[in-house]
């Protein structure tokens, strides 16, 4: 079972990576091209979005809360409230996606695809991970 | 209809089904800046499905481009790309994730937290774009 676990969760990141591929999203060219509302506009990403929620929304809903097939629990966020961390922690996310046109998943998927600025940006990424973990200690 | 919206809109489709089966078999969401920073914690029971789905989303960029060709154009300079990391990294870890776990999972359980942290980052991001077009950067 313990393995089945990890089967699922490589073919889940290897189904986003091809996603992620398929849908141009790898590209940073197409996510500042939505970003850019004031200049070239590409509404890709809203396509992307609206693709991925649709099947998220109502996956959601068919398999619903009782229990996942190879666990005893769903592991969700605990926290409802819309905190300072939450606002600050988006706006600065945000900063940085607008200026590569990079976040987590494209990027990461760059690196399988032997791009130098994709292993550069990780590299940072990672990063810039440690010191807010030191902040804010939540494992 | 433009056919990059057409792959965008089946892109996202599977995007929306991993993050369905990852939730349906395992009980995670799916976020990428979570199952990333959480490697670099002292490592726990979970490390190992954390590293299976990176390695699956480094192992698909791998294989798709063994069979297909991929054109990937970084417009961005290094600097920019490190400052950008830095920002992107330590803004996931403090506003609990990316556009996957609260743009996609978040969302699709209607949690207000990923509602109003997409409309953030969305707005800023927006808003950099703009800044960058005005200094011509």
């Amino acid at each position: 079972m313990f393995n089945m676990y990890l089967l699922v969760s490589f073919i889940s990141g290897l189904m986003m990576s091809i996603g992620l591929i398929i849908s141009g999203m790898i590209n940073p060219k197409k996510v500042i091209g939505f970003l850019d509302m004031f200049g070239s506009f590409d509404p890709t990403l809203a396509f992307v979005m609206a693709g991925a929620l649709g099947v998220a929304f109502i996956g959601y809903r068919i398999v619903g809360s009782s229990k996942p097939l190879l666990c005893e629990c769903f592991d969700l966020p605990k926290k409802n409230k819309i905190d300072i961390p939450l606002i600050v922690g988006a706006a600065i996310f945000g900063i940085g996606w607008g200026m590569a046109g990079f976040c987590p998943g494209p990027a990461i998927v760059g690196v399988g695809l032997g791009l130098p600025k994709a292993v550069v940006f990780v590299g940072a990424m990672l990063t810039g991970m440690f010191p807010a973990k030191r902040i804010f200690m939540r494992s | 209809m433009n056919i990059s919206y057409v792959d965008g809109l089946i892109g996202g489709m599977l995007i929306g089904g991993a993050a369905i089966i990852l939730y349906w078999f395992n009980g995670r969401v799916m976020g990428v800046s979570g199952i990333t920073s959480k490697l670099l914690a002292k490592p726990d029971k979970d490390l190992w499905w954390r590293l299976a789905f990176v390695f699956g989303l480094v192992f698909g960029g791998i294989i798709y481009q063994m069979r297909f060709p991929v054109a990937v154009v970084v417009n961005a300079s290094e600097i920019c790309l490190i400052i950008a990391g830095l920002l992107v990294g330590f803004g996931t870890v403090i506003g609990n994730g990316c556009t996957s776990g609260h743009g996609i999972c978040g969302i699709a359980r209607l949690s207000k937290r990923s509602i109003v942290a997409t409309i953030v980052f969305i707005g800023t991001g927006i808003l950099t774009v703009w800044v960058k077009r005005i200094l011509g950067v």
